[in-house]
């Protein structure tokens, strides 16, 4: 499998009242041809606002991507202006986005039909009536029932679930090379959530698409996802396969994430304390306030760079890694 | 949709008799009385007591306040709203006239604002910081805050006796003389129509920046959609929407504007028509006008609020 | 480094055990102090700085009258009548030889005053009423707003100039007529905030733990009004002002001999030709006067819009 996306050192920051704040600090990723990644971290932690980076989505002011190169297919999208055309036909075409807000994601004053069919005949010159059908057929696969009717409604007429249906269909309509799942389930109840993620995983499987799903749940995560990277107040602190995470986690954070998550039969053991505001931040590893593993180097360097573990497994934190004793 | 219409034109009936009952008590109030300003009016004739007691009766004023109510309402929603108390002339037929010379120069101003307004307002939010963005907001506030018959005192001053333009007043219907009617029309028309431009220029910029901030402009933006399709399919129609709905208020302010204005260019129009029946306290004549010009602004409300639930997709017509 | 390491060394440090372990503060910045905050805000716009200080030199002017204004509002100067500038009289005399410049300083006490207590009134009335209309139900809400949407529906000038009729020419008598056309603003602001914090669950929760309607007004629905009705009087200082002008342009509302802007527009207005500074000046007097207001009730806005706070520092 290729290569598909390249992230270095991407760095986004926000004036603000109060100061900078650097949202997404030096992040380093990579996403292959159909694969399917996982982006988990707190809420607040700069996932999203790292993969509205990727897309030059970040709204400008107050934010702005300060450093870094997105390499996309051999090109790098950061040199291109927000609003160029060559930035344009990729959004959509090759990247297509999911949001988080099924209620308020959607156009209100346009049906179904006008919000679908618009990308086809922007990105691939498709006549109305096929864009039309091929829109009612996208609608379809993704298990809306009675698509033929359902594509002239607006959106207040669909439930969260259906609406959030209608974005996948929208998002597969160019049958792009990536999407971009920012939180697409969170709004929803349990059942629909399960379905939806099915529903997802189906479709990207069925077109080779790759995916990255930011979520807060590592639970989602591990059922879908190959590759895991766990964000904390704007960096990437520790990064690999669901094996290599779950049995051996390797940044005293994802430890505490792990036991968050729910399991039968377990007590739950919550990480004490709250993430760390991000306005004007040393340099220090920022879970250094929470971890039970902090020693008195960590006070006293900046946080590391990103270190191989083992095979694919890379984590920040040296005190665990010993390097430090 | 249709019992939307009808309790809309229900509602609408509602507030106009409320307004009759509010303008016929004031009514009542005013002080000074128009028959004895009749008496004095024609003081070369020899009024006995039982004259003055006769031309009451014969005027209605004798009779107690809710059968005068009820007597002039009956007659008004027949169309018929009796005769000036000091002048003897038929109401009716004077606020026919009256009217469309109003309606003319307020609808003109109306359209006018309905176009120019938002366009500013467009042109100002996506240029935001820019000169033009400055230039429109200043203006607009000057249209709001400058009142209108300083307005069209300086247009006057300005067109019609230094330059020697434009007429300084007066009014020509369009069908009588064209071109002398459009020449009067366009001081008048202007000054009316500024502070709708003005609101509508603001309006719009303040909900174009907020649309700008949706979550489906992302969207749209997401799915490659350029900046010109993003303003023209997915900014405009959601922005306009609120400005559509403050359309109600701008013909009340043009209904409002015209007593003013049609004062200062001596256009013989409702508002002039209402405002020297005050000075001349004719009863009869301010309580009809008053009223027509409520019901002009309640019956335009009503059609702006039915092409709203037309242009927005999210009410519900049950 | 390879992996036995790497578990080695995991193994060997032993964390902190859970009782023992305290979060560190993280360096809080200091708390946002409002105050400064709303003042930063506030004058974050040059025109906003502009017209707070136009309005308090006029304020000034207004309090300083007799003291600022070289002559009377009513002294007459018959030598001098239909006087252009000069250095004696700055903008020149009227018609009756009074000084146009005092007039104008004079003038912006009766501007001031019918803004003010109509906007006192207005508010404090409209949002009894409001309150009232909101916490009613049934026949006696449904009247008052009924009510309201008629007053809304007669264009305000001519209501103020029929309620003004009804109670005779003067000040007061102005006061009142612009404060009932403003009345709808308040009570619908109002109204709506009431009916909408019904609907809260605290509310319901407060009103479950059996607080009375009076502590849940000015617990909960006053304060959650307070900044809007602020922002909203602000505004309204400059329309009142500017209704007041109208009503004594046409002759209705406040009569000569005060000295009212309105009226000495229109007084001025029959010498547009040969003076045309009579009627001019004590427009643009309205015009400053109505300016200054609305921007400082811009200025209000944006520095009291929760809206409008800074995000992510919350």
């Amino acid at each position: 499998m290729g290569r598909l996306l390249t992230v270095t050192g991407l760095t986004t920051e926000f004036r603000t009242e109060r100061g900078t704040v650097r949202a997404v600090n030096d992040v380093s990723y990579t996403v292959d041809e159909s694969e399917i990644v996982g982006l988990v971290g707190e809420s607040g932690c700069g996932k999203s606002v790292s993969q509205l980076s990727v897309m030059q989505l970040v709204p400008n002011p107050p934010g702005k991507i300060m450093a870094g190169t997105v390499d996309f297919n051999g090109t790098n999208l950061l040199k291109y202006k927000r609003e160029s055309r060559e930035m344009c036909a990729i959004r959509g075409r090759d990247i297509s986005m999911i949001f988080q807000e099924p209620m308020t994601s959607l156009n209100p004053a346009l049906t179904v039909n006008r919000q679908m069919t618009e990308v086809l005949i922007e990105h691939l010159g498709t006549e109305p009536k096929t864009a039309r059908e091929q829109s009612i057929d996208m609608l379809s696969q993704v298990g809306i029932p009675d698509p033929g009717k359902r594509v002239d409604d607006y959106p207040h007429q669909l439930s969260g679930g259906m609406r959030q249906r209608v974005m996948v269909a929208m998002a597969m309509l160019c049958n792009p090379k990536l999407i971009i799942a920012d939180e697409a389930t969170t709004a929803l109840d349990a059942t629909i959530q399960a379905q939806l993620l099915e529903l997802l995983y189906d479709m990207v499987n069925k077109y080779k698409t790759a995916l990255v799903m930011v979520t807060h749940n590592l639970g989602i995560v591990a059922r879908y996802v190959h590759r895991i990277n766990v964000m904390y107040a704007g960096r990437i602190v520790e990064s690999g396969t669901v094996d290599e995470i779950w049995a051996n986690p390797m940044h005293p954070y994802t430890e505490g994430l792990l036991k968050c998550v729910p399991k039968l039969g377990e007590k739950l053991v919550p990480i004490k304390g709250m993430p760390p505001s991000l306005v004007n931040r040393p340099d220090t590893c920022p879970f250094l306030a929470r971890c039970r593993y902090r020693q008195k180097s960590c006070f006293e360097q900046s946080c590391s760079e990103m270190t191989c573990v083992e095979g694919t497994h890379y984590t920040t934190c040296s005190v665990l890694l010993g390097g430090q004793e | 949709m249709t019992t939307y219409v009808i309790r809309r034109v229900l509602h609408a009936l509602v507030v106009v008799f409320i307004v009759s009952i509010i303008v016929f008590l004031l009514i009542r109030a005013l002080p000074g009385d128009p028959i004895e300003m009749l008496v004095a009016q024609n003081a070369s004739q020899e009024w006995t007591p039982e004259m003055v007691e006769e031309l009451r009766r014969s005027k209605g004023l004798l009779d107690p306040v809710p059968v005068q109510y009820v007597k002039w309402f009956s007659q008004m929603a027949r169309g018929d709203f009796g005769v000036s108390i000091t002048h003897n002339y038929n109401i009716g037929d004077q606020i026919k006239d009256r009217a469309v010379v109003t309606l003319l120069i307020g609808l003109t101003a109306f359209l006018i604002g309905l176009v120019v307004g938002p366009l500013l307002g467009i042109i100002s939010a996506i240029r935001r910081g820019k000169w033009v963005d400055n230039l429109v907001t200043v203006s607009a506030n000057i249209g709001i805050t400058a009142p209108q018959f300083w307005v069209a005192i300086l247009l006057i001053f300005l067109f019609s006796m230094r330059l020697q333009i434009l007429p300084i007043y007066g009014y020509t219907l369009p069908w009588v003389n064209l071109g002398q009617s459009i020449r009067q029309s366009i001081l008048p028309v202007f000054v009316t129509a500024l502070g709708p431009i003005a609101s509508s220029a603001r309006q719009t910029r303040s909900s174009v920046l907020e649309v700008l901030g949706e979550d489906y402009i992302r969207t749209a933006w997401a799915k490659g959609m350029n900046e010109r399709k993003v303003l023209l399919k997915h900014i405009l129609k959601n922005s306009l929407m609120p400005v559509v709905t403050l359309q109600g208020q701008m013909l009340r302010m043009i209904v409002g504007g015209s007593v003013v204005v049609e004062r200062v260019f001596v256009i013989p129009g409702l508002g002039k028509f209402l405002v020297d029946a005050m000075l001349g306290r004719d009863y009869t004549v301010v309580q009809g006008s008053a009223v027509v010009m409520t019901i002009v602004v309640v019956l335009s409300s009503l059609i702006v609020d039915l092409l709203y639930g037309w242009i927005d997709p999210r009410i519900q017509y049950d | 480094m390879d992996n036995a390491g790497a578990i080695r060394a995991k193994t060997r440090i032993i964390p902190i055990p859970e009782d023992e372990f305290e979060v560190l503060e993280d360096q809080l910045l200091p708390p946002v102090n409002e105050f400064k905050r709303f003042i930063r805000v506030f004058f974050a716009r040059k025109i906003v700085i502009f017209g707070a200080a136009l309005l308090g030199l006029m304020i000034l002017t207004a309090i300083l009258a007799d003291v600022v204004a070289p002559y009377g509002p009513y002294a007459q100067d018959l030598k001098n009548v239909l006087a252009g500038p000069t250095g004696a009289h700055i903008l020149g005399t009227d018609s009756l030889g009074r000084d146009l410049f005092s007039r104008i300083i004079h003038g912006t006490r009766v501007a001031l005053l019918v803004g003010f207590f109509s906007v006192i009134v207005g508010a404090s009335v409209g949002t009894v009423i409001g309150l009232i209309a909101g916490f009613s139900e049934g026949i006696l809400q449904t009247l008052l707003m009924r009510a309201t949407d008629a007053i809304m529906a007669i264009p305000s000038l001519v209501l103020s100039l029929l309620i003004v009729g009804a109670l005779k020419n003067g000040i007061p008598a102005v006061v009142i007529a612009v404060a009932v056309s403003m009345f709808p603003g308040y009570i619908r602001m109002v109204n709506g905030q009431v009916l909408s914090v019904k609907q809260n669950d605290y509310i319901m929760a407060e009103k479950a733990m059996g607080a009375s309607w009076g502590r849940i007004i000015f617990q909960h629905i006053l304060p959650n009004c307070m900044s809007p009705i602020i922002v909203m009087m602000t505004m309204m200082m400059g329309t009142s002002i500017m209704a007041e002008a109208g009503m004594s342009f046409l002759g209705i509302g406040i009569t000569p001999p005060i000295a009212a802007w309105g009226a000495m527009c229109y007084d001025g207005y029959k010498y547009l030709m040969t003076n045309p500074l009579l009627s001019i000046a004590p427009g643009f007097a309205i015009m400053l006067l109505v300016f200054s207001f609305n921007m400082v009730g811009d200025g209000l806005r944006d520095a009291l819009d929760p809206r409008l706070r800074g995000t992510l520092s919350e």
